[in-house]
């Protein structure tokens, strides 16, 4: 009986947190005047229109190929500069390793409108507004430190005895370092590079304020369908399924990490 | 081939991990490093490895300084206390692993692998991850990682120290002859003297970042050179006694006299008495042993032995004797000891006199 009752709280729950999604799956697939005009549990019209919008409409599709490009940019440069950061923090001791570790977490709280107008200004000046590099770059600065300190939590798990024991066998530290340590440490980096990629993909304000036209990412195009014939909401609700599925694609391949990423690698 | 550490000191933060040290390894040679914990074991072991820099001294390799040399260049291996295998790579690559970085061909490596294996009883587990094995297996495959690949020095830091009891006593009867195998320069930290003696070879004894003396196992356990090394290299640790010779006559502990002739005709003076735990007997060995008056406070049975933790004025001895002895704590009891038994040590600690059992040996 109690068994029944805890069912049915988690049932609910979950049709709660799912109403929403639902809901946006439900409108992509009406037709306007449907979404507008009744309310329905399910698309009376079942209609694919808004999706063959999106993907055959280049103002509409190039905001995911944007997007995607610079997330992409993004988390590369972010894991490829936090592997040795990590790497330094997690193996030896410099003047001040704690106190720059700690403020490289705080970096990742600094809301990020409080950059958006110096980063304007800069890329301008030196021609990199509307790139996709602009973009990713201004993401490095939550990303970096995010994957440091997730880095740095799964290489504490690694003996250092590992690496001299390495270094005693004959490995350089380059050799050592890709092909001892990085498979050892291979969930850490899927960990980080989700969570850069994540991070990246939902970030709005960055990425709008540096882009206009060339780089324009897809939350963005997203903000700008007010036309003159209205709100074209069934596109709009597609082009959210589309926003959904790369991040709920990539979870699944991190799925069994995922907690020790959020607890920054530390158990 | 010869390891020579030439005044060689190490300073961390100010504060001294190793003092001047100065060793020479014979090539061949089983050399055992025996201390208590932070002694400074390891610290030594990481110098002759080159995996810490020394703050003062040169280290010599064949006579050529090697000091500032790079670990991978340095032709060494070592064994850590924990297991330390690369969890990713199968047995077989662990081992070929050192191989395979100094290029060796295909055929060699697999020959050399499956050796090795043979040599540690390897062989069925060659397929599998070093963590699905048993500690002592996979401090086995550790061994043969660092044997494979014929190094002049093999480093061996506690190797035993994280095993069980059983494996302990297996891998214990085997290093001596993988040792041999070998033919390399092998160091071997430990913590325990009776593991030193069963490896034999020579000992330096380590108290504190100090090596208080260095020479062939017996001789060292035999005729300690002072009462630190005494100390080190005796378990239980060596029973101390103040004693002063006066004239004829040695006097030590609470009222026990001896006549002070063969060892103890030393000059007059105050010394320090030393004895080791199982030279203590409850029963009276020969007419000249001395009676010792005790007072027991606990006592350990180990089953063949008996721990008897005792009190003699102010000192706190321990007698290893032989059976179960049931004695009540409190109890009064005369516990038995020979005179040649004896070390005498002077207020600096050195040596004054050896006991005369041992110089007979």
């Amino acid at each position: 009986m109690k068994s029944r009752s805890s069912a049915i709280v988690m049932v609910l729950y979950l049709l709660f947190l799912m109403i929403p999604i639902y809901w946006l799956v439900n409108m992509s697939l009406k037709t306007n005047a449907e979404i507008t005009g009744t309310f329905s549990l399910f698309p009376n019209n079942l209609t694919f229109r808004n999706y063959q919008v999106i993907l055959t409409d280049p103002s509409w599709y190039m905001g995911y190929v944007n997007s995607i490009i610079y997330v992409v940019m993004n988390t590369v440069i972010s894991i490829t500069v936090a592997l040795p950061a990590a790497y330094a923090f997690s193996r030896y001791s410099f003047i001040g390793d704690k106190h720059l570790f700690f403020w490289l977490l705080s970096n990742r709280m600094a809301p990020p409108a409080v950059f958006a107008l110096p980063f304007f200004q800069l890329y301008s000046s030196i021609g990199l507004f509307d790139t996709h590099i602009a973009v990713a770059l201004a993401h490095c600065l939550f990303n970096v430190p995010l994957a440091v300190w997730i880095l740095e939590g799964f290489m504490r798990g690694v003996p250092k005895e590992i690496d001299e024991t390495a270094y005693i066998d004959g490995y350089s530290f380059p050799r050592f370092f890709v092909k001892i340590f990085m498979p050892l440490i291979a969930s850490g980096i899927g960990v980080a590079a989700f969570f850069c990629f994540m991070f990246s993909w939902v970030e709005l304000l960055l990425s709008r304020t540096l882009t206009s036209v060339n780089a324009k990412p897809i939350a963005a195009t997203m903000t700008r369908t007010v036309s003159a014939s209205g709100m074209d909401w069934g596109v709009l609700a597609a082009a959210g399924v589309l926003t959904i599925l790369p991040g709920a694609l990539v979870i699944w391949f991190v799925r069994n990490y995922i907690a020790k990423g959020f607890a920054l690698g530390r158990v | 081939m010869v390891l020579e550490l030439q005044s060689v000191s190490r300073m961390v933060e100010g504060r001294v991990h190793i003092h001047p040290t100065s060793l020479t390894l014979q090539n061949g040679t089983m050399n055992v490093l025996l201390g208590p914990t932070l002694s400074g074991k390891t610290s030594l072991m990481r110098l002759m490895a080159g995996l810490d820099a020394p703050t003062t001294g040169r280290i010599l390799w064949h006579g050529e300084d090697v000091t500032g040399r790079r670990v991978q260049d340095r032709g060494v291996a070592m064994v850590y206390q924990q297991f330390i295998n690369y969890p990713g790579l199968s047995v077989y690559e662990n081992i070929a692993s050192p191989l395979r970085i100094l290029g060796r061909p295909k055929d060699e490596v697999d020959r050399k692998v499956r050796e090795t294996a043979e040599m540690l009883h390897l062989t069925p587990m060659l397929a599998r991850k070093p963590l699905e094995l048993s500690g002592g297996q996979q401090q086995r495959c550790a061994l043969a990682r660092a044997l494979v690949k014929g190094a002049g020095l093999v480093l061996l830091d506690e190797p035993l120290a994280n095993l069980d009891y059983k494996l302990r006593e297996e891998l214990r009867v085997e290093i001596p002859r993988i040792f041999e195998a070998s033919g390399a320069i092998f160091v071997y930290a430990t913590t325990e003297p009776e593991e030193a003696l069963l490896l034999g070879g020579n000992t330096a004894t380590l108290w504190e970042g100090r090596v208080t003396q260095f020479g062939p196992t017996p001789r060292v356990y035999r005729q300690p050179v002072d009462a630190t090394t005494a100390r080190v290299f005796s378990d239980p640790p060596m029973n101390f006694t103040s004693a002063l010779k006066q004239g004829a006559r040695l006097a030590f502990g609470q009222d026990v006299t001896a006549p002070a002739e063969g060892n103890f005709a030393v000059a007059d003076g105050a010394y320090m008495a030393g004895f080791r735990a199982n030279h203590l007997s409850l029963h009276r060995p020969a007419t000249s042993a001395l009676d010792l008056r005790c007072k027991v406070i606990v006592t350990e049975i180990t089953g063949a032995q008996s721990f008897v933790h005792v009190s003699h004025g102010e000192d706190r001895w321990i007698a290893l004797v032989e059976g179960v002895q049931v004695l009540e704590p409190g109890q009064e009891v005369s516990l038995w000891l020979e005179p040649r038994h004896i070390y005498l040590f002077d207020a600096e600690g050195r040596l004054a006199a050896p006991a005369s059992y041992a110089e007979a040996a």
